[in-house]
């Protein structure tokens, strides 16, 4: 039992933090989110020379041998920076799901370069009418020649407009919501093929519906066991809730700051407004909220590590519901608590707040997963 | 970063449950775990025996002939004392009384009374509130005037838990009426057995007696009783109560009643199948087991915190008190509410363990089912007692977010 940082976490919390401080300013980040490509091209290279784009991967394959607590560390400045990059798609959900099911050759073929910022990765696993569930795949692959022809659609592709490879699951047996059946591919966005309907989101990252007609891919694009890819996507979009569960602590964590700092200096009716019960109570919601989110994301951390799937599951989809919930409780309270202030765009706190809201309904939302933990109640 | 128990910590919890189950008499572990009437004897029973065994204060230091247990060795103790159904100790004199006597007091006082308390001799209750003074707590009036060598006491409290079982009790009494009322209270002990001392019951919406008011005419205090300095009593008060909310977060018990819950939910029958497999229900369940998990590991976060810095506890605690007593709240509320119209029946006798009941209602009346509507009602009392949650809230915006 331990809740410390080690010495190496602290010296890279501090290196982010310090690059936040200065380089990525809340005018700098609006200006990168109405940008065309939507993040910062320079702020990529920056993370690839800090070493956070090969941070968990294995060092044999040119990573840090980091494990999902650095990731939590990382995810949570995200959070509080709001920055843009694609590090959940890319390093933490492909990256990650490269390194627990590719074959070495892939890994070898992947992850250095991901490491090195040369290439982006977008996970391509939610479909139309599917909603949440990873199962309902209709997008088919079929033997071709000496490979795979992939036709359907994939949507709501996180940080696909940038993304250089997708991995897409893909039905390659069983009927339309069967969990066997599911393979993992990984394409190009060069392939014939391919095309991509993109547009911004809510919180101001990237996305785009991804349409594959008679893609064709040869065998080795195949990652992980043919029919076995559920397993796969799910423990990649595990490792992807806890990570959204530590960025959506770094927002609760400075959305409770700044709605602290404005009842202390916002002035009504001759005193400061946090002298009033009603929002001092509401105040030590919104921090206990915290408190317990925070408990939450240690959790989903520690355990986005296990090799234990019922484990994982139990731990991911307890964080999201549970932190989804407290999410949306510091959102709006914020928002409420500075007033007019609360509904503008030129204050960071209406961004926060989208960007939780926008989590909340990320690989899953608080009613998918209640419905998941509850499930594994009984 | 990590979550998991040592080797060494789970050896302990092998060690703590293997003499659970060895040592625990019977008798006692059936009441507790049907829930029935607990009685003074069976705590007093239970602290002999961990006193025998040199358990029997777990949270003091070993100088005091505490364990001087790690705050987790100490949380996996109290974990497996509520799965098991071990009684819990006498928190007032154990967890309350004891850190202010081991702060405060002068050596005689400690060398009295604390081996009283280790060994179980003493059953200690406090007198903190009166009619006038709830959450206002500095406003009390029970006055202590010194008469020579003693104190006068003259006054009431009242909310007094278990006072009908005690030897001594713990009281705050105003000493001075200079300065704002925080400046003038001090901490004194009375012997029950003092004369001028009157126990009236109050009975407590369960129906139970758990709770009196106390009343003081002329009641002699040596002054060799007063613990620390005159006027000083709101610092020890406020220390001790800290030390009480902690009490509160009440983990071990929470895991227990949650894994209650899921038996209970599982036996009981709804439109034709258990009603566990009812997702509206069993939604409710997961809810608050949720927010279990979140606070064990907030509760730990703040006890290795605490520990690692070598600091005391502070308004952190409200957090856990806050939580902790809502938590408990909300899985009595669904204990009852699992039981459906079985949650009706109000049979006082039942709460005896040598209840007999009628053989058809026995066939859908389960031996569970006697306490829990009374627990649901009896619970309401944690987000009041210790400091209100409304308190709390004030502590937590005051003291942590300087508002």
């Amino acid at each position: 039992m331990d809740f410390n940082y080690s010495n190496e976490q602290l010296a890279l919390q501090e290196t982010l933090q310090r690059f936040i401080g200065r380089d990525y300013g809340f005018e700098r980040r609006r200006e990168l989110a109405r940008s065309t490509l939507g993040f910062s091209a320079a702020a990529w290279a920056q993370y690839a020379d800090l070493g956070l784009l090969s941070l968990p991967f294995p060092g044999e394959f040119g990573g840090l041998d980091g494990n999902a607590v650095d990731v939590m560390l990382v995810m949570e400045l995200v959070g509080r920076g709001l920055l843009l990059e694609p590090f959940l798609s890319t390093v933490v959900m492909c990256g990650g799901l490269i390194r627990d099911a590719a074959s070495d050759e892939l890994k070898r073929a992947m992850l250095p370069r991901i490491g090195a910022g040369a290439i982006k990765v977008s996970l391509a696993c939610y479909e139309g009418s599917a909603r949440y569930e990873l199962s309902r795949v209709a997008c088919a692959a079929v033997r071709s020649g000496g490979g795979w022809r992939l036709s359907g659609q994939k949507t709501v592709v996180l940080d696909a407009p940038s993304a250089d490879y997708f991995l897409v699951s893909a039905r390659t047996g069983g009927a339309a919501a069967d969990p066997s059946g599911i393979s993992v591919f990984l394409v190009g966005r060069e392939a014939p093929g391919v095309t991509t309907f993109a547009y911004p989101t809510q919180s101001g990252a990237r996305a785009a519906e991804l349409r594959l007609e008679n893609v064709t891919v040869d065998a080795d694009a195949l990652v992980g066991a043919p029919e076995e890819g559920l397993a796969i996507v799910e423990r990649a979009v595990d490792r992807g809730i806890a990570a959204l569960c530590a960025e959506a602590v770094g927002i609760i964590t400075a959305l409770n700051e700044a709605t602290l700092n404005h009842l202390k200096t916002r002035k009504q009716f001759g005193v400061p407004i946090g002298s009033f019960q009603a929002l001092q109570h509401r105040m030590a919601d919104m921090f206990i909220a915290a408190e317990q989110a925070r408990s939450m994301a240690v959790m989903a951390a520690v355990y986005a590590d296990s090799d234990d799937a019922a484990e994982r599951r139990r731990a991911a989809s307890g964080a999201k519901a549970y932190i989804g919930q407290a999410a949306r409780l510091v959102g709006q309270q914020a928002v409420q608590m500075h007033g007019a202030m609360g509904v503008v765009d030129d204050l960071i706190v209406s961004h926060y707040f989208k960007r939780l809201t926008m989590i909340e309904l990320s690989l899953g939302d608080v009613d998918f997963h209640l419905a998941r933990f509850s499930d594994m109640l009984a | 970063m990590d979550l998991k128990y040592t080797p060494e910590e789970e050896a302990f919890r092998a060690r703590v449950r293997a003499f659970f189950e060895a040592e625990l008499p019977a008798d006692i572990r059936d009441r507790m775990r049907l829930g029935r009437r607990i009685r003074k004897d069976d705590m007093v029973r239970w602290q002999h025996i961990l006193f025998r065994h040199g358990w029997g204060a777990v949270m003091w230091p070993t100088r005091f002939g505490g364990t001087g247990w790690s705050v987790i060795q100490q949380h996996i103790f109290e974990e497996e004392r509520a799965d098991i159904g071990a009684p819990p100790q006498n928190a007032f004199s154990l967890k309350m009384l004891a850190p202010v006597l081991m702060t405060f007091a002068n050596s005689a006082q400690q060398e009295y009374f604390l081996p009283r308390i280790l060994a179980g001799e003493d059953w200690w209750c406090q007198g903190y509130s009166e009619p006038g003074s709830g959450s206002d707590l500095a406003s009390l009036r029970t006055s202590a005037v010194r008469r020579g060598d003693h104190y006068l006491v003259n006054g009431q409290k009242t909310w007094n838990t278990f006072g009908q079982h005690a030897d001594w009790i713990f009281c705050l009494v105003r000493t001075g009426t200079e300065g704002r009322p925080q400046q003038g209270i001090s901490f004194v002990l009375i012997d029950m057995k003092s004369p001028g001392i009157t126990l009236k019951p109050i009975t407590m919406l369960d129906g139970e007696h758990e709770i009196n008011e106390i009343w003081f005419d002329d009641v002699q205090v040596p002054v060799e009783n007063l613990v620390g300095d005159e006027n000083k009593g709101w610092t020890y008060a406020k220390f001790l109560l800290t030390h009480e909310r902690t009490n509160n977060a009440g983990i071990g018990a929470c895991k227990r009643a949650l894994k209650r819950l899921k038996e209970i939910a599982a036996e009981q029958m709804a439109y034709g199948r258990p009603l566990i497999e009812d997702s509206r229900f069993r939604d409710r369940i997961a809810q608050v087991e949720l927010e279990l998990m979140a606070l064990e590991i907030t509760n730990l976060r703040v006890l290795t915190a605490t520990a690692n810095e070598s600091r005391a506890l502070g308004p952190e605690v409200s957090v856990l008190k806050i939580k902790g007593s809502e938590i408990q709240q909300t899985l009595a509320e669904l204990q009852m509410q699992a039981l459906g119209p079985d949650a009706l029946p109000y049979l006082r006798e039942a709460l005896e363990i040598d209840w007999v009941a009628d053989p058809e209602f026995a066939e859908h009346y389960r031996p569970y089912a006697p306490p829990l509507s009374g627990q649901y009602f009896n619970l309401r009392k944690t987000t009041i007692y210790a400091g209100s949650t409304e308190i709390q809230k004030n502590i937590i915006a005051q003291l942590i977010l300087g508002l």
